[in-house]
């Protein structure tokens, strides 16, 4: 089809007078330094230098991820046996790195509002909250609060390097502090997740012919539960989701108890490991065990 | 501490946060009343007759607004100061909202994009987050977005309305804002979203300049209207 061009032809191509060009050039050279340019240039300034500690953000809360996991990993392996004291030694190595990338998050967050950041170094939290709490009840049998967690989190200037300025809304008193809170709600999820694994412990435990951890386990674990219970809807949708897990796990090690009570006379200790590596569906299918 | 008072003591702060949101929630439903007013009463200058009446609904519209300021001033005793992104979430639609209609009514005013610095004023808030309760950059952009949509709107309806310099003049408006968003690198949210439309405004706009300039209307229109900028 062969266009017409200018205005011989009755019939114009759309591109003759619709300026396609001229527009083209008219937007590249939109005043660069006209206010309304100008003040997106500083938007853009905005705009990435809050991405980018967001990403820093990110970043420090996947490290902190990936090495509260490993440190729960090797919590599993702690048993009673000579190791166990070396294991947990190792475990407080671990988490006091994970403390200095905390300490990193803190320093990002001097003069700005934590909540702004959250999403980015949340997982990492509630991943710091499962190992720490984990630790604390291979020790102690207990379950460590919030207030003992946070108090773990307020770090000093070790040298001058460290000095930063503080704003008047900075959490601080003296100027070489820096602190993290952990919210309420990373820390019921983290204890959610340390249900899990307190589930896993149960039934390795067993495995090593500990059969007094499990009845321990449970009751903690009720306790814990009873807790949550209580707490119901009234805190945030994530929270009330894990309930949901936490009573699969509470369950588990329930049934566990329940194997090892009514089995535990008839079967010997080195079996009992057998029976508790298969699932659980199995272990309820087991009817006809000798 | 035994378990269950720890628990206790978590769901004592539990019900505290969604005290206070409680509380916040009756504050934004006040200004999400008056957004509407506002809108309603703007909506009003895409009808023919309605352009006579610009300079009319523009200060009818500042007066809600200090409705709007003093619906804010309630809205920062709701919670603590240093908590804005806490609740963030809760009046971030009307603020949006607000600082669109706030944009509008400048825009109708004087034809220039409103500075966050003024929105601020006029909705009686800081511009600065260390100042207190501020505007955030991304519900400014997202507000300034909108108007783009709106303008995209009323250029049409200014044609059918007789008015053909309009056009134009909002047109050159667009493409400066169009420019502006450009310089910014977006990450993929909301914001990247509302930015997604701004080239079907551009795009709706440039329509209508060519329909005016195929039928030399605009040409009829720069005589009058004194030029394009």
């Amino acid at each position: 089809m062969s266009g017409k061009e200018g205005s011989g032809g009755f019939r114009k191509r759309k591109h003759d007078n619709f300026p396609h060009g001229q527009r083209r050039e008219e937007k590249e050279n939109a005043n660069p330094s006209s206010a309304l340019m100008t003040s997106f240039k500083s938007f853009q300034l905005e705009l990435d230098t809050r991405h980018d500690k967001y990403e820093r953000l990110v970043k420090l809360s996947r490290d902190i991820t990936i090495e509260s996991k490993r440190t729960i990993f090797l919590l599993h392996r702690f048993t009673s046996a000579p190791n166990g004291e070396e294991i947990l030694k190792e475990s407080e190595v671990k988490l006091d790195a994970v403390r200095q990338k905390i300490k990193q998050v803190a320093q990002e967050l001097i003069g700005e509002d934590m909540y702004q950041f959250h999403r980015a170094i949340s997982p990492g939290l509630q991943e710091y909250v499962e190992a720490v709490s984990f630790q604390y009840f291979i020790k102690t049998r207990s379950l460590i609060s919030v207030e003992e967690i946070n108090k773990q989190l307020i770090f000093t200037a070790e040298d001058r390097e460290e000095t930063t300025n503080t704003t008047s809304n900075s959490r601080d008193k003296q100027p070489h502090t820096w602190s993290l809170k952990v919210t309420p709600v990373d820390y019921l999820l983290g204890v959610a997740d340390l249900t899990g694994e307190l589930m896993r412990l149960c039934i390795s435990s067993v495995g090593n012919g500990d059969i007094d951890t499990p009845f321990e386990l449970s009751q903690f674990l009720r306790q814990i539960y009873d807790g949550f219970t209580f707490i119901g809807n009234t805190g945030p949708y994530e929270v009330s989701k894990k309930l949901y897990t936490l009573k699969q796990s509470l369950a588990k090690v329930e049934n566990a108890c329940y194997t090892l009570k009514v089995r535990g006379s008839e079967i010997p200790k080195h079996m009992l490991a057998d029976v508790f590596s298969t699932k659980t569906e199995l272990i309820d299918q087991d009817e006809g065990l000798p | 501490m035994s378990v269950s008072d720890m628990f206790a003591a978590l769901q004592g702060a539990l019900g505290q946060d969604q005290d206070i949101r409680e509380e916040i929630r009756k504050v934004v439903q006040a200004l999400e009343q008056t957004a509407r007013e506002i809108l309603t009463l703007l909506q009003g200058v895409h009808q023919g007759p309605g352009f006579q009446h610009i300079p009319k609904k523009c200060q009818k519209a500042r007066e809600h607004f200090s409705t709007v300021r003093t619906q804010m001033e309630s809205l920062k005793t709701k919670f603590p100061a240093d908590q804005y992104y806490r609740f963030h979430e809760h009046w971030r639609f009307v603020l949006q909202r607000l600082v669109f209609l706030a944009a509008f009514v400048v825009y109708l005013e004087s034809e220039t994009l409103v500075t966050r610095e003024a929105v601020a004023e006029i909705l009686g808030i800081e511009a600065d987050r260390e100042r207190g309760f501020h505007l955030d950059i991304e519900d400014y952009l997202s507000g300034v977005l909108t108007l783009a949509s709106e303008l995209a709107r009323l250029a049409v309806n200014s044609v059918t309305a007789g008015d053909y310099s309009r056009p134009l003049r909002i047109s050159a408006f667009i493409n400066e804002l169009d420019s502006g968003f450009r310089l910014l690198n977006l990450k993929n949210d909301s914001l990247r979203k509302r930015y997604d439309g701004l080239k079907y405004d551009v795009k709706k706009i440039e329509e209508v300049v060519y329909d005016l300039s195929i039928r030399g209307l605009n040409k009829e229109a720069t005589v009058g209207a004194g030029g394009e900028k």
